[in-house]
């Protein structure tokens, strides 16, 4: 666990720091404010619908559920590329199975045309 | 855990932070000197004397002193604990960064997967300021942004999986030490050409992470104004920057550790052995690894300077049809190349 400790460190100081800084900056930073320094930067209007949440492109999410697949296949990736000299022709043979399965998912998102943006 | 131990800790995290801030510093300043130079200009000339080099130190000693704006629209907790998350989350993964044989926070076992892992909580922050802001221009900057950084996150962890395989461990201090002893042994020239490819696929792919041309649509000035941190001023604004410019070396400081040898010299002779001179062992070895990055620094922001961007269908064309068979092939044919001539 000692070897985690400057990691622990690192973050307190970072945290501690930013905070100083935000500190020093509200210390002699001026504080003048009007409502229309207040709106959110646009052309000087409000924003057109006012609230600017609104509906996004579905390919958005469409990537992030893509990302969640392949990126946990990478990260399985990691251990068996370590340990494969080890494993040897087996270890490359269980993985190839697994590629090839996401293979055909990869195959199958490009053929339904996730990834065109019209 | 003796009084030693904790005092090491305390040098290796104030030794990675000081290296943070000055070569954030540096890099702003070469970022607009290189700019300048590539349009025909001179760029800073006046503050600090000797071509504007304290332009940066005065830009950030004028953003200290500026007020610091919330919206009143804006999410209010999560505004103010973007810029926090973006910060903690680059300056961490430095921590596993190898500036030379002893010089490195902390050498953690599973290192690369450490950097990969933390390096990767910077979107959640990105995705958050550009939710908080309650701005058009801040929310789709915010998407773009957080898909364009978790569709490459794929490519670079496949192309990352190239070193491991060869080297077998995903120590730091491992994976550079598998390249000691001339430029012939460095990572990229490991079984060629499939190294390689691995490694141009890491570099384009790294700049898609942080955001630079010719993937920059999240902040894309002409379209969005700034993207995600449009909102920002004053510090919270400054904490982004850094964030932004530490992240540009940790992109160069790994394709130097795991591609480009690390703090090896390129000839051996260049170095000075540890046996002769501990210290002076490790401060060749950090001017090696500063200097590649330094150099791969340069090509990320000529690059930026050169190519137009891209469109967002483009860019998934290139990460999701381009780049991942590619890397996908890549991991394949080496793995295969390894069993089969080690048998």
């Amino acid at each position: 666990m000692i070897d985690y400790f400057p990691v622990l460190l690192l973050m307190v100081i970072v945290a501690f720091m930013a905070a100083a800084l935000l500190a020093i900056t509200t210390f002699i930073g001026p504080k003048r404010t009007n409502p229309d320094k207040e709106l959110p930067f646009e052309t000087g209007n409000l924003p057109t619908p006012g609230n600017a949440r609104a509906q996004f492109s579905v390919h958005y999410y469409l990537v992030a559920i893509l990302f969640v697949v392949f990126d946990v296949e990478v990260a399985f990736l990691y251990p068996w590329a370590v340990q494969f000299k080890q494993l040897g022709l087996f270890g490359l043979i269980e993985m190839l199975v697994f590629l090839f399965i996401l293979f055909i998912g990869w195959l199958f998102i490009i053929r339904r045309g996730v990834l065109e943006w019209k | 855990m003796t009084w030693l131990d904790l005092l090491i800790a305390v040098a290796c995290v104030a030794g990675v932070l000081g290296f943070i801030s000055v070569v954030a510093l540096v890099a702003i300043w070469t970022e607009r000197k290189i700019s300048a130079h590539i349009h025909d200009r001179l760029g800073p000339m006046e503050t600090g004397g000797f071509h504007g080099w304290a332009q940066t130190i005065a830009d950030m000693v004028k953003l200290l002193q500026k007020e610091d704006i919330i919206p009143d629209a804006a999410d209010k907790p999560l505004f103010k604990l973007a810029p926090y998350i973006v910060l903690s989350a680059t300056i961490a993964s430095f921590v596993v960064l190898p500036f030379g044989a002893h010089l490195i926070g902390t050498d953690l076992n599973i290192g690369i997967y450490y950097l990969v892992a933390i390096s990767s909580l910077e979107v959640a922050g990105i995705l958050m300021a550009g939710w908080a802001s309650n701005n058009k221009w801040a929310l789709f900057g915010g998407m773009r942004s957080a898909s364009q950084m978790i569709s490459f996150e794929i490519p670079i962890g496949l192309s990352l999986l190239i070193p491991i395989m060869i080297v077998g461990s995903l120590s730091m201090q491992d994976l550079v030490g598998a390249q000691a002893g001339g430029f012939w042994n460095w990572g990229v020239f490991s079984h060629l050409p499939f190294a390689m490819i691995a490694f141009i696929v890491y570099f384009w792919a790294s700049l898609a992470e942080v955001n630079r041309t010719p993937f920059d649509l999240p902040e894309g000035e002409s379209e969005l104004v700034a993207g995600f941190h449009v909102e920002y001023s004053g510090m919270r604004f400054a904490m982004f920057f850094l964030a932004e410019f530490a992240n540009m070396f940790l992109v160069a400081g790994v394709a130097v550790a795991l591609f480009l040898g690390g703090w090896h010299a390129p000839f051996s002779f260049l170095e000075i052995s540890a046996e002769s001179n501990v210290i002076l062992h490790n401060l060749v070895g950090f001017f090696w690894f500063a200097s590649k990055g330094m150099v791969l620094l340069f090509i990320q922001q000529w690059l930026r300077w050169t190519l137009p961007r891209l469109r967002v269908d483009q860019l998934m064309h290139v990460c999701w049809k381009i780049f991942l068979p590619f890397s996908f092939v890549n991991v394949l044919i080496v793995s295969l190349w390894i069993v089969l001539t080690q048998s």
